[in-house]
């Protein structure tokens, strides 16, 4: 391993030598202490936010093909380091209030960071399962970490079991594409299957299997059943941070692969079943979120349904629209993201001891006695619907415009009238905080507060001016 | 030398036998077990793959390094899982997945 291949992936090793020394440092900080752990991992995000700004603009490949250090994984990652941040933000009050105050927390959200960044870089197929381990293992235990809050602990056992389920068929799926060509980096296998020394039915029969293990990842219907009791059981800054990068990670995966892999006779025999998979994740997402009470479970709905709106756009990514697809993609993860931390943070501040506060009844009358957080909170609903002057409208836009280009027409009517139906329940939320009387509490501490204003402030700012992001996620090309 | 296909359906014969595992079983432990089998089905692919293709002539060393990666991340999982079930053993005094139903909705 020479000094050029480490330098490629400096931002990534200089994360995971901070992880180490947190959990080491962490064991010398006193428990009455924490925020010591907290501002370090701060720290350690900033400083490997830095490294990733100054890879901007290089396209080059390290370790014999196996990583790429381009556009599109330098703004992965840096979504995925600001994720980071906002989960610091996120749990820097909450995790004493709960009285789960450990360090832990905040080694293992590095760690799982790190192998969300390697999963941006990897452009070989060992990569991309080593790096889905990586950011998986850790957030299995961050799940747990209520624990012995019996929710939690259910949990992160099932997210463990259908997580490590998945991943079996993530593998599955690459020893048969590795048995078709002979290869596990991407290039030589395009190179292989294009010179036809490859074996087409193997190679199909891998890519469905890695569609199957990559829907698990990003909660498409019908490998969603996890999701909702998953967010539920899981501390809530776990649960903001999962519905924002680990979705991110799981599209991040299928560009990567599904982009430079699957194309020709093969994205012909795929396009259907995206497209069933895309239709009935937006439906299933909307339509099972009407009924829902807990607020964390309508947001785990109303995750799976944008994992559905990403879908759609993710179509037509075979076609000639393959640039669009991506760029669009990205610029929704932008928006989904910003507007999802934020009505998170809400729900942070609202939520009291023992998972109480939680239900949708509870947040009565916190518009008015919260202006803030319930202005906020306005903003974020109507972004996630998808109206005009919020980011998520711009975002939804985008999304419609690459399917309809694409010529998929008929899936871009299905998101259009599921965007109408999410309409009622985000709005349903608003009405509760408004209209109805009540008397609850926000004690989510300054840096929660601070999140979710800026963020609102941020949905709306970014939607009167898109250019600057539309013109980031326009340059985010894979180096192939 | 055994022909590949019987290799292969042999490793697909174990993937399916361990997916039935977690699909069929209740306990947690036998679950796990289940998944561990879909991992070592493919371990036998990729060495399956990587006898085929040496004696072609060609160079597949990458499947070594892919199962030794496998083989790690397995044992990580399983690390993982094994103290998750016994963090939920100790409070409730069960290990069966149907009696893990709090949430629901």
């Amino acid at each position: 391993m020479n000094l050029e291949n480490l330098v490629a992936i400096l931002p990534l090793a200089a994360l995971i030598v901070w992880a180490v020394l947190v959990l080491l440092v962490d064991l010398w900080i006193p428990k009455s202490r924490k925020f010591i752990t907290a501002l370090i991992t701060a720290a350690g995000l900033a400083l490997s936010l830095g490294l990733t700004l100054a890879q901007n603009g290089q396209s080059r490949s390290a370790f014999g093909g196996m990583v790429a250090v381009d556009g599109f994984a330098v703004l992965l990652n840096v979504i995925f380091l600001a994720s980071g941040l906002a989960a610091v933000a996120l749990a820097y009050d909450y995790l004493k209030r709960m009285g789960i105050e450990r360090g832990e927390y905040y080694a293992l959200l590095l760690f799982s960071i790190s192998g969300m960044m390697l999963m941006a870089y990897a452009s070989d197929l060992i990569i991309v399962f080593l790096a889905l381990e990586l950011l998986s293992i850790p957030l299995y235990v961050l799940a747990g970490f209520a624990r012995p809050r019996s929710e939690s602990e259910e949990s992160s056992l099932k997210y463990f079991l259908l997580g490590a389920f998945a991943s079996g068929f993530v593998l599955y799926g690459v020893a048969m594409i590795f048995g078709a060509t002979a290869r596990t980096d991407l290039a030589g296998i395009v190179a292989a299957m294009g010179s036809g020394t490859g074996n087409p039915l193997l190679f199909i029969i891998g890519a469905g299997l890695l569609l199957v293990g990559f829907g698990f990842k990003v909660a498409a219907v019908p490998f969603h059943m996890w999701t909702p009791d998953v967010y539920q059981g899981a501390p809530t800054p776990v649960t903001g941070f999962m519905s924002v990068a680990v979705k991110a990670a799981g599209f991040t995966a299928l560009l990567r692969v599904f982009t430079a892999l699957f194309r020709g006779d093969v994205y012909a025999d795929l396009w259907p079943l995206l497209w069933g998979m895309a239709a009935l994740t937006m439906i299933a997402g909307n339509v099972l979120a009407i009924s829902q009470k807990n607020i964390k479970r309508l947001l785990a709905y109303s995750s799976i349904a944008h994992a559905g709106y990403l879908l759609m756009a993710f179509v037509p990514y075979g076609t000639r629209l393959q640039g669009d697809a991506v760029a669009s993609t990205l610029f929704y993860l932008i928006a989904y993201g910003l507007t999802s931390f934020g009505a998170w943070a809400v729900v942070v501040a609202l939520e009291k001891n023992e998972g109480m506060g939680l239900e949708i009844e509870d947040f009565a009358g916190a518009g008015r006695r919260y202006p803030w957080l319930g202005l906020a909170m306005i903003v974020f609903m109507l972004s996630f619907t998808g109206i005009p002057l919020t980011l998520g409208f711009w975002g939804k836009l985008y999304l419609f415009r690459t399917a309809v280009e694409g010529g998929y027409i008929g899936l871009a009517l299905v998101g259009l009238l599921t965007s109408i139906v999410s309409a009622y329940y985000y709005l349903r939320v608003l009405v509760v905080m408004y209209m109805k009387p009540g008397e609850p509490v926000a004690q989510g501490g300054p840096w929660v507060n601070i999140l979710a204003v800026a963020t609102a402030a941020a949905v709306v700012l970014l939607a009167l001016f898109p250019g600057p992001i539309l013109d980031l996620v326009s340059k985010a090309i894979m180096l192939q | 030398m055994i022909p590949l296909p019987w290799l292969l359906v042999f490793a697909a014969a174990l993937f399916c036998i361990g997916l039935f595992g977690v699909l069929a079983r209740k306990n947690l432990v036998a679950i796990l077990m289940g998944v561990e089998l879909m991992l070592n089905a493919v371990n036998v692919n990729l060495i399956a793959f990587w006898r085929y293709f040496s004696a072609a002539g060609e160079d597949s060393t990458r499947a070594w390094t892919f199962v030794a990666v496998v083989l790690v991340a397995a044992a990580a999982e399983a690390a993982v899982g094994l103290a998750l079930i016994i963090s939920v053993y100790r409070r409730r005094k069960t290990v069966v997945a149907d009696e893990l139903n709090l949430m629901k909705g």
